[in-house]
């Protein structure tokens, strides 16, 4: 291998340094294994302390003073959305709206653009893996407007039904909205091949990529989706901030969702007139910190590398993949390393995926058990529920081998031995 | 009791006590009520888990009372204990078990999380009490 393309592999314990939870001890005696990422990540000291800064010394409200602090904190907020906007090489800052997640951002463009562009007979194409927040607020338009949701399948390898999608996507399909990353199989979709179908047809794409931005790189242009949204707290920034990308022009058609203040250009007492974008689409004092927060961690991402990240997860993934099936009795969800993002969502046999978890409790390691928010994907799997494992670039393979030892511990408590 | 896991535990007790694992593994009436006067099913949506409860009432007495479900091993073995401790009681004697009676009739010791697990098929036959079958003759069609 040629050493310029190669990347450096990243040590994790290197980093870790800068994680103060990850010197957690459970319950006082058991170090922390921390693989519930796909829920949230684990902020860097560096993060922690952009927003304790700006908290102490920066902090006003934004856009609203003529005084010294307010210049100094809507400076710091509208330099974070550069940031972000160049993280996801969007052409536009105004493109960018602070939300408070990824489950606002898709509500916001449920009710502001669905609501305005879709009518009975339309149809919403999403797919069987959706997380909930992709999916209820498509279901509530569909109440509201009387369109209706058509879904790609899965197929039981844990991909999308790819040749499914020509007969699905129609002039009636206005918008498909899908999942960048399955946050229960890992599975990578092929969102080149879906926008372009999609764009075929004239129907706009919406990307869930809550999963995706905190892994890999996202280019906004190159990837050509109308909508991106994703949260703060899965890419080591805070909880309570979260990114809509839209396309300019889409954007600027579309009314506003929520009525308040930095919304409007001007109030009168029979109506309004609202503001240019984004403060459009940001009524009320934002999440001023949080968003300094998350630019923070947008530079600590840049600091560590997304592809040294991507690199090490997919070395996890295989290391887990190998480890787990050795346990006996496992069955891993999705496809196999290669195709999946560091997620690994697993049933053992005969042992119920709650137990499984309360079992790795004991040992320091935090695993969710459930449906993961994707209740139609587990019914369509024939799973009840199942646990997941999801990794970040400060997991080692160490933890990984001590999940497998805790399943052995969990079939021996079991009796499943 | 007396399983390697206990150096785990750090003074947790065992969840996962020899008794909850005979009753998880080897359930009392799991399956179909005959002639059921009584029924009920709900699911606790958070994790899944499912308990139906059926019951043959006679005389304001339980004479029978049958689980099915699927769902963790709390969930289950304590429905299996609930079911065997149910058969013979009053109506009345039912309707006044308690919540913590039932708590302490599972006995390991269960976070706030788990209590859920354990209280499911509790639930479920405080409503069954009220869910009649639809055939007071009881013929065992518990639609």
């Amino acid at each position: 291998m040629p050493a310029v393309d190669a990347i450096t592999p990243l040590d994790p314990h290197a980093w870790r340094t800068d994680f103060p939870i990850l010197e957690t001890r459970i319950r006082g005696t058991c170090p922390l294994i921390y693989l519930d990422n796909a829920a949230t990540a684990q902020r860097p000291r560096q993060v922690i302390q952009a927003m304790v800064s700006a908290y102490e010394e920066h902090y006003a409200n934004v856009h609203r003073g003529v005084h010294w602090l307010s210049d100094q904190s809507t400076d710091l907020y509208e330099n974070s959305r550069e940031k972000v906007r160049g993280f996801i090489n969007a052409v536009h800052g105004h493109e960018i709206i602070f939300t408070a997640g990824t489950t606002a951002a898709i509500n916001l463009v449920a009710r502001s653009w669905g609501d305005s562009q879709v009518q009975a007979g339309d149809e919403i194409l999403v797919t069987m893996m959706e997380h909930h927040s992709n999916l209820v607020p498509w279901q509530q338009l569909a109440e509201r407007t009387g369109c209706t949701i058509q879904f790609i399948p899965v197929e039981d390898n844990g991909t999308l039904a790819l040749d499914k999608i020509d007969a699905l996507v129609s002039e009636r399909t206005k918008l498909v909205a899908i999942t960048a990353i399955s946050n229960v199989l890992g599975t990578i979709n092929p969102l080149q091949e879906i926008i372009a179908k999609a764009h075929a047809v004239e129907a706009k794409v919406l990307v869930d990529a809550a999963q995706s931005v905190p892994h890999e790189a996202l280019d906004v242009q190159q990837l050509q989706a109308d909508f991106v949204a994703f949260s703060g707290h899965k890419m080591m920034g805070p909880s309570g901030v979260g990114v809509l990308y839209g396309r300019e022009t889409i954007l600027e058609r579309m009314p506003p969702f929520m009525g308040g203040g930095s919304m409007i250009r001007r109030v009168r007492l029979d109506g309004f007139e609202s503001a240019d974008l984004p403060a459009k689409f940001e009524a009320g004092t934002p999440p001023i910190v949080p968003a300094i927060g998350l630019a923070s961690a947008v530079d600590y991402l840049g600091r560590v590398g997304i592809e040294a990240i991507q690199e090490h997860e997919r070395l996890l993934t295989q290391h887990a993949h190998q480890v787990l099936q050795e346990v006996g009795g496992v069955r891993i969800l999705g496809p196999g390393p290669g195709q999946t993002a560091g997620i690994v969502s697993f049933v053992l046999d005969r042992i119920h995926a709650h137990d499984i978890a309360q079992i790795c409790d004991r040992h320091g390691i935090a695993i969710r058990a459930g449906h993961h928010c994707a209740m139609p994907l587990h019914k369509a799997l024939g799973v009840n529920a199942s646990n997941r494992a999801s990794f970040y670039f400060y997991n080692t393979l160490d933890e990984v081998d001590r999940l497998a030892e805790a399943l052995k511990d969990a079939k021996k408590i079991m009796r499943r031995a | 009791m007396g399983n390697k896991s206990h150096k785990m535990m750090h003074g947790e007790e065992e969840i996962y006590q020899e008794h909850v694992l005979d009753h998880s593994d080897d359930p009392y009436h799991r399956g179909r009520c005959s002639e059921a006067t009584h029924a009920h099913e709900d699911d606790n949506p958070l994790c899944g888990d499912v308990v139906r409860v059926e019951l043959r009432i006679r005389d304001q007495r339980v004479e029978e009372a049958w689980f099915d479900g699927e769902g963790c091993c709390i969930s289950q073995a304590s429905a299996s204990m609930l079911m065997e401790e149910l058969e013979g009681k009053t109506v009345q004697d039912v309707q006044n078990f308690s919540a913590e009676q039932m708590l302490s009739l599972f006995r390991a010791k269960l976070t706030p999380n788990r209590q859920k697990c354990c209280l499911l098929s509790w639930q479920v036959v405080q409503s069954a009490l009220y869910s009649p079958t639809g055939d007071d003759a009881g013929n065992g069609e518990t639609g």
